[in-house]
Order: C-alpha cells, then sequence, then structure tokens
C-alpha cells in the first residue's frame, strides 16, 4: 500500500464484515514520532486459533480466493517501521455483550521505511460513504492538538431520514476534517 | 469551523430533496470494489471522484453508488459495475478518476458503453 490511509481504510472493512456497529479509528503521535493507530470494533470478534493464524497472508475469510492480505500487509508496514502488530479479539460465543476486535500497530515515523500517513481524511470519508449505518470515532491525537470526528453526534443532529451517505454530509465531514487538519499546521 | 448548525442547515435543504429520491426509481447502480487488492490498486480515487461527480453532475436522483468486496479479477482492479434496470452488467477494469469521469459523461449520461475499458466475461 501506497499510504498508511490505505491500510486503515481496509483494516475498518474487516470491522465492518464483521458486523460492526461502532467502529473507532485512532491516531496517536507522540513527541517522539511514534505512531500509535487501533482500530477498534463492536463485531462478531475472532477465536483465538483465528487471532492465531490472521497474519498469514494465507488466511483469509473472502470466498473468491484463498488469500487474504489485509493484516500482513500492516504488519509487514509497521515492522519495516520499527514498530509491531498486536491484535485482540473477544469472540461472540465467548462473550456476546463483550465482543469486538482491537488491531494495533505502531510505528517509528522517522524510519525511512516508514509509509506516509497519506490522505486520512479520505479513507474516512470512503469508510462511512460505503456503509453510513455504522457509528465511526475518528480521533487523531498529536502534540500539537487533535482532529475528531464523532458520526453519533452528526447522527443527532441529522435524525433518522438522511443518510451520512448523502453527497453533502459527506462533504461537511471531508471539510470538516480537513479544516481541523489545517487549524493543526498553524 | 465547521459546525453542527451548519449541518443543520443542510439538513433543512435536504428533506424535500430525498423525498423526490425516495420516490423515483433508482436505475442505475455503481459498484466499486474495495477489498485489498481494489484500495492498493488505486480504487480509492476512484470511488470519491464517482460520488463526487454523480452529485455535481445532478445524477444523484436515478444513481446509487455502492461499495463491494472482491469481485475476483484483482490483476485488473480497481474495477466499476454498472448496473441498470434490462441491460447487462457493465464490468469497467484498470480504472482511475479520469477514466471514471468519462463513464459518467458518456455511459451514465449519454447512455453509451465506453468500450474501451470494459472486460467481456
Amino acid at each position: 500500500m501506497k499510504e498508511l490511509s490505505l491500510n486503515i481504510l481496509d483494516i475498518a472493512q474487516n470491522s465492518v464484515s464483521a458486523g460492526a456497529k461502532n467502529v473507532t479509528v485512532s491516531l496517536n503521535e507522540d513527541e517522539k514520532g511514534i505512531l500509535t493507530l487501533s482500530i477498534l470494533d463492536d463485531g462478531k470478534g475472532m477465536s483465538p486459533e483465528m487471532v492465531r493464524t490472521v497474519t498469514d497472508p494465507f488466511c483469509t475469510t473472502r470466498t473468491t480466493r484463498k488469500v487474504g492480505m489485509g493484516i500482513p500487509l500492516l504488519k509487514m508496514a509497521s515492522e519495516q517501521a520499527g514498530g509491531s502488530l498486536s491484535i485482540v479479539s473477544v469472540s461472540r460465543e465467548t462473550d456476546p455483550e463483550h465482543c469486538g476486535t482491537a488491531v494495533t500497530a505502531t510505528f517509528d515515523t522517522n524510519s525511512i521505511d516508514f509509509t506516509p500517513l497519506g490522505d486520512v481524511v479520505d479513507s474516512m470519508v470512503v469508510l462511512i460513504q460505503g456503509h453510513p449505518e455504522i457509528d465511526y470515532l475518528f480521533l487523531h491525537t498529536t502534540p500539537n492538538g487533535e482532529v475528531r470526528l464523532d458520526t453519533k453526534e452528526l447522527r443527532a443532529v441529522l435524525g433518522e431520514e438522511i443518510s451520512l451517505g448523502e453527497f453533502e454530509i459527506l462533504a461537511w465531514i471531508r471539510d470538516s476534517l480537513e479544516e481541523q487538519y489545517q487549524a493543526l499546521k498553524k | 469551523m465547521k459546525t453542527l448548525a451548519e449541518l443543520e442547515a443542510i439538513r433543512e435543504k435536504m428533506r424535500g430533496k430525498v423525498a423526490v429520491r425516495e420516490a423515483s426509481d433508482n436505475t442505475t447502480r455503481i459498484v466499486v470494489g474495495m477489498a485489498t487488492c481494489g484500495i492498493a490498486a488505486g480504487a480509492r480515487p476512484v470511488l470519491n471522484t464517482i460520488v463526487e461527480e454523480v452529485s455535481k453532475m445532478g445524477l444523484s436522483e436515478t444513481v446509487t453508488v455502492t461499495q463491494t468486496g472482491c469481485i475476483g479479477l484483482c490483476q485488473y482492479e480497481p474495477i466499476v459495475e454498472v448496473y441498470q434496470t434490462g441491460k447487462d452488467k457493465v464490468t469497467y477494469v484498470k480504472m482511475d478518476s479520469e477514466k471514471a469521469k468519462k463513464v459518467l459523461e458518456e455511459h451514465i449520461k449519454g447512455g453509451k458503453v465506453v468500450s474501451d475499458y470494459t472486460i467481456k466475461l
């Protein structure tokens, strides 16, 4: 993947497939340049065996072919930038009240092999467009401040009849996130 | 800064529009492959261009844009499929934003399939 934001989009699709109602995408950059990415969902989760094998490129749930690359690609991006990837998951069978998956990857942004974050705003807009019924919390914290989007707040304003997937709403979301990123640069 | 009050204004403006759309038949469905293969090949800008252009061209009353998983032709990604009532599915391969704009203009608006970008299955 050319941008880390594409990995984010890709991994968050797994949360969608797991039937999540809430997905949290968080990015945290500290003063030393360590970036921590986590994607959390309340989907059906995975069994311990599945968690063990999911970093293997030959593990996939897709039915069109037998190779899945999402997690292995993120793991590679993280490890080549001096970080690591971890997955914690509770399956619905184990605990239907608290099931879900958390994928966390760390990166040293000073590493020459760090994949640039790229257009994370674009990825969030695509995620919401694809599944406007899911609630997303996006949080990017940096030493200069934070960028935040909580679709629950938007939904409270929009009510039932206007979907988050409407072009005008997606445009508002894009502008809102971009303005917040601009403010960080000042 | 974008405010929730602004969002409220958008909501008021859109109420009528959404009702009109629900009354009309959606005759065209554009589907973009957004699995790992599609994303890695450049599907994200293609999807965003289509969503944006459909709205700009005033097609949102008859066209819906959706995402799908792996279509099974990873080497041809980004793939865009067009479904229209009463017509055969059209599969566009190796798409980019410029090609997507041309497809919207000539096929979706003009009714003529852009055969340079299609694949026969």
